[in-house]
């Protein structure tokens, strides 16, 4: 896993979302890079997201892509329109709507820990 | 300006003990007989990917295997719009003067190459290695987050969905070669085994064994079709970072071949359009703007994309019937599209059709490739 990913996945397990925001022009990263896509500053910093935001959009999955998985169906995998303004993926709790307030909470699954939203 | 002068494919299904090369050999040994062209013939090859035969100079050991010795050799990459990417490069080819025919080829022993858990992982590649794919998704589970958005957004239902799953069906039961041409009702498909809520088992193309090849010349060989406008678009990778739902790159590329073949939508009288899920289908004819926002399902119900209707779309069945070998998989619309421009789909023929439009997806509505075909 690249170094950004890493960081990301290590606040997971420390029980927090981290993101990452161009100090220049402010634009908030979906996917952490090394530099600004709006702006191309390479200036950037990690924040703690407040863990909250509304569903986008949601799945429940039944058909799993592998044995690491299967124990887990069926589960629901969202899209999340962060408060901060950036939409990430993530597990939820079934039943969850879209338009729905969420908040972030963590599920270890298989040496990681899955944001997982559940209802606010 | 390029014409298309011949395709051939192998059927899809299961081919049991045949390889992505065998299938390519048969796809292109059968476009070869359909132009009238011999091997020596062939000045240029462009190759899809092929999940299971994944080599790093495809064309080049096509080209060896098959005994061409071509001019320009190209493997090319970009999901389920690779068929069409391929036919406009090979087009812009030969109107560059590159080449003068050019055998364009996709197939895949997708279904009996690998076990189903591998080609589902496989294919669920096309996620985001860090921030996607460690959510156990897969490529239904993405196209299910498009769906129950687009839905949410426009009432489409799941039964509205349905009737493209039907749709497809009932133009496969009239095209041989087809995967699955049982026919099947809307509540079969609303019965069928979920898979990635919205999305049922009957909302999903099958995985396929198969392949499609054409021939692409710089002159026309009469009675043909000529490639008459090419547009792509490429908007986001990942469902992640697609900005609008609602806007994919899907209108734009559009928009570009139609523009470059001097053609509006009302002059379109067939529809070659890429349809992975039923909800593909549904987003893809609506942003495009062959039907409005959430009512597409009502004018498949009055049966516009039927043989008799206004817009026959997939007449062969489409992924979700005909098939979906990976790369031929959308190759197959186009080999569609050609045969109906040519007077060359036997028992599918619609009569009097002129001007087409064709229509690759590739990833999670990702990458866009549009073509507009007109009988010569």
């Amino acid at each position: 896993m690249e170094p950004l990913a890493r960081h990301f996945w290590d606040g997971c397990a420390a029980g927090e979302l981290r993101l990452r925001r161009c100090t220049s022009c402010d634009t908030w990263q979906t996917f952490p890079r090394e530099f600004c896509t709006a702006c191309g500053s390479t200036s950037l910093q990690w924040r703690r997201a407040a863990g909250t935001g509304t569903v986008h959009a949601a799945t429940l999955v039944t058909r799993a892509p592998s044995d690491a998985f299967r124990p887990l169906v069926p589960y629901a995998i969202l899209l999340v329109d962060l408060d901060e303004g950036v939409r990430m993926m993530a597990h939820g709790m079934p039943g969850l709507a879209i338009g729905q307030r969420v908040a972030v909470t963590f599920l270890a699954h298989e040496g990681r820990h899955l944001p997982r939203f559940v209802a606010l | 300006m390029a014409h298309i002068v011949g395709a051939g494919d192998t059927g899809f299904g299961r081919h049991e003990g045949r390889t992505t090369i065998d299938l390519m050999t048969q796809a292109a040994t059968a476009a070869l007989a359909d132009a009238g062209l011999r091997r020596g013939d062939i000045d240029g090859l462009i190759c899809g990917y092929s999940t299971t035969h994944p080599h790093l100079m495809l064309a080049t050991v096509f080209a060896e295997h098959f005994g061409l010795d071509p001019v320009y050799a190209h493997a090319m990459q970009a999901g389920g719009a690779t068929g069409c990417a391929m036919t406009m490069l090979a087009a812009r080819l030969a109107d560059a003067g590159q080449c003068r025919r050019i055998l364009v080829i996709g197939a895949e022993n997708r279904a009996t190459g690998q076990s189903r858990d591998s080609s589902i992982q496989t294919l669920a590649q096309v996620g985001h290695p860090d921030f996607e794919v460690p959510y156990g998704a897969t490529i239904p589970a993405y196209y299910a987050l498009l769906a129950s958005r687009y839905m949410h957004v426009h009432g489409v239902t799941e039964a509205d969905l349905a009737e493209f799953a039907v749709l497809m069906r009932g133009h496969a039961a009239n095209c041989p070669g087809a995967h699955q041409a049982a026919p099947i009702t809307v509540a079969d498909v609303l019965a069928s085994k979920p898979i990635a809520a919205p999305l049922k088992l009957l909302d999903c193309c099958p995985i396929s064994d198969g392949g499609v090849a054409l021939v692409v010349a710089a002159e026309a060989a009469g009675g043909g079709a000529h490639i008459a406008g090419m547009g792509q678009a490429h908007r986001h990778q990942h469902i992640t970072h697609a900005a609008d739902l609602t806007q994919t790159g899907a209108a734009l590329a559009a928009e570009r071949a139609l523009e470059e073949a001097w053609a509006g939508l009302d002059d379109i009288d067939y529809l070659a359009v890429y349809d992975s899920f039923t909800i593909t289908l549904t987003m893809l004819l609506e942003e495009i703007g062959f039907a409005p926002r959430g009512g597409a399902a009502a004018m498949a119900r009055a049966g516009a994309f039927g043989p008799a209707g206004s817009l026959p779309l997939n007449t062969h069945g489409g992924l979700l019937a005909f098939g979906h070998c990976g790369v031929g998989g959308g190759m197959a619309h186009i080999a569609e599209a050609y045969r109906q421009l040519a007077g060359k789909a036997g028992a599918r023929q619609v009569p009097d059709r002129r001007t087409a439009f064709v229509h690759g997806d590739g990833g999670v509505m990702s990458s866009h490739v549009s073509l507009v075909l007109r009988a010569e």
